[in-house]
């Protein structure tokens, strides 16, 4: 049972993980604390829907192109709306109103365009892989896979690629990252499409796992996320995949009997928030994140 | 005034609609260090984010060898050399000590990026023994060697300084102006803001007294240290008479400010 709820526990925070990537990086780059990013993530479920059911594609497919919408989508909310904001330097606050406004249209949107039913992808669901006692879905070995690969290959474009550099050293200081040369709004709409990349493919593997999904789905993994990004050190892209799998899998272990019976499964966003409000209240920064001293 | 890698004029900035500068010029030729003293909320340190773009002139200009570059952006005018080094803020913390070099080569074209990397790295041994290192994690002195060296990395013209000793022992202060010779040596010109005046105008070959946001008094670096009026208002020097004494005012404008 233990493996069982483990490898659960790596499918649902490796999504958290994907996702929190970019809510962290977005605030770390523009001080936006980006409210629609679980629209964002259901925006791209539904395209991904789209190419697979109405244009049956295969999923190979559909995921890719789910991401691509996303990122365009993303990269012209900074065009028409963020980079205006910037430019009248909105403060904290109306950045964050102004997110909340994208997201309620983005879900209205995603209504108007595909009704409030649930939807379910075309893929198999009754095929089952057995490994020991672990019993995974299609739908969890493909996402399990392809978070895998996905988050490695992020962590090794934060960590290794130029861009990847400088996204960080715009995350610690905007004011120096410009002095050394960088142009900073290349950089950000650069961001935006690894947050809307992200953002689909973490929004479409959800959907995949959850089997069913409608268009408010994506409002009920924000939370999560933003836990995750927390629990990580927010601003910290290196954190915020710690974080999404930490609240995965200490979310989906706590169920489990042999820790002192384990807690009741409907509690388990409880669980999500009790790690995170310790981990808080131990370590107020994040795991990654650095103390500011104002 | 060809020869000017740096020439500003009657330059004029605030903040939000405050006045901070009101006609500071100045000129920095290619090796030569040029400092800039004066007290506190002179406007020392807003002068030098004028110059490179962080805050934006109301009036006057910057003009960089030959071209008006006044308003400029801060990654175009390091992309054209002109490097910064700020008091506190210098490195990116949560970057290693390698990575912050790396950086700072982004203002140079993509080709000329690995070799200009190198020799920074050459010329610091401690970046290579501490390359892996978080910046945020250096002492105020090493963090003022990887600050340089991010700023060197871009083959800057001319190099500016905020408060270069700030918070540093006397002995690290001392490694900073030494390498501060050093790069003069090279040919870049130095434009640094000191609150340790008499060495850094020791150092210089000019030196202008900002005060009240206008320059009070400009000269050779050894002039200004034994001008008496210099000594007395801004060195902490003893005046013959101790009684308190209002500057006169119309002593400390410099004609030149006013356009």
């Amino acid at each position: 049972m233990f493996w069982q709820l483990l490898a659960n526990g790596f499918v649902t925070g490796s999504v958290y993980a994907i996702a929190a990537i970019g809510v962290s990086l977005l605030y770390g780059l523009l001080r936006l604390v980006n409210f629609a990013h679980g629209d964002l993530m259901a925006f791209g479920a539904f395209v991904s829907y789209l190419a697979n059911v109405t244009f049956g594609l295969p999923m190979v497919l559909s995921l890719p192109a789910g991401m691509a919408a996303t990122a365009a989508l993303a990269l012209v909310s900074d065009l028409a709306l963020w980079r205006p904001l910037r430019l009248r330097r909105a403060g904290f606050m109306s950045l964050f109103l102004a997110s909340i406004g994208v997201a309620l249209v983005l879900r209205q949107m995603i209504l108007l365009l595909w009704g409030p039913q649930p939807r379910a992808y075309d893929v198999d669901p009754f095929k089952v892989y057995v490994i020991g006692d672990v019993r995974l879905s299609l739908a969890q070995v493909a996402t399990i896979l392809v978070a895998s690969a996905a988050i490695v290959a992020i962590a090794l474009f934060l960590a290794r690629s130029t861009t990847g550099r400088v996204m960080r050293a715009m995350a610690d200081d905007q004011a120096l990252a410009q002095l050394s040369g960088i142009d900073v709004n290349r950089v950000i709409l650069l961001t935006w499409v690894l947050a809307g990349l992200t953002a689909g493919l973490a929004g479409t593997l959800a959907a995949l796992v959850q089997g069913s999904f409608d268009p408010n789905f994506g409002f009920q993994l924000l939370l999560p996320v933003f836990a995750a990004v927390v629990l990580g050190g927010i601003g910290s892209a290196y954190g915020a995949l710690a974080g999404g799998l930490a609240l995965g899998v200490a979310t989906e272990l706590s169920t489990w009997e042999g820790l002192a019976g384990g807690v009741e499964p409907a509690y388990k966003p409880v669980v999500a928030f009790g790690v995170l409000i310790v981990a808080l209240l131990v370590r107020p920064q994040g795991l990654f994140g650095r103390a500011r001293i104002v | 005034m060809s020869e000017d890698a740096l020439l500003v004029s009657d330059l004029h900035a605030g903040y939000d609609g405050a006045l901070v500068l009101r006609g500071v010029s100045l000129e920095a030729r290619p090796g030569e260090i040029v400092a800039v003293i004066g007290p506190n909320g002179a406007g020392k340190s807003t002068l030098l984010k004028a110059i490179s773009g962080l805050v934006r002139p109301i009036r006057g200009r910057v003009v960089f060898h030959g071209t008006d570059v006044t308003g400029l952006p801060p990654d175009r005018l390091a992309q054209r050399g002109l490097g910064f080094v700020p008091q506190l803020e210098n490195v990116f913390p949560s970057l290693t000590v390698a990575e912050n070099v790396h950086v700072g080569a982004q203002a140079l074209p993509r080709s000329a990026r690995r070799k200009a990397v190198a020799s920074v790295f050459a010329q610091f041994p401690f970046l290579r023994e501490r390359g892996r290192q978080r910046a945020g994690t250096l002492s105020g002195g090493q963090r003022k060697i990887v600050a340089l060296a991010r700023a060197l990395v871009a083959q800057p013209t001319v190099l500016l300084l905020d408060e270069p000793s700030a918070g540093l022992s006397p002995k690290a202060a001392e490694m900073v102006f030494a390498e501060l010779e050093q790069i003069r040596e090279r040919g870049i010109g130095i434009v640094m803001v000191e609150q340790n005046a008499r060495r850094a105008l020791a150092l210089s070959s000019r030196g202008y007294v900002l005060d009240m946001g206008r320059t009070a008094h400009e000269g050779p670096g050894g002039e200004l240290l034994r001008d008496p009026r210099v000594v007395q208002l801004y060195l902490g020097g003893l005046a013959a008479d101790l009684s308190p004494r209002r500057p006169d005012s119309s002593a400390r404008r410099d004609p030149r400010s006013r356009s």
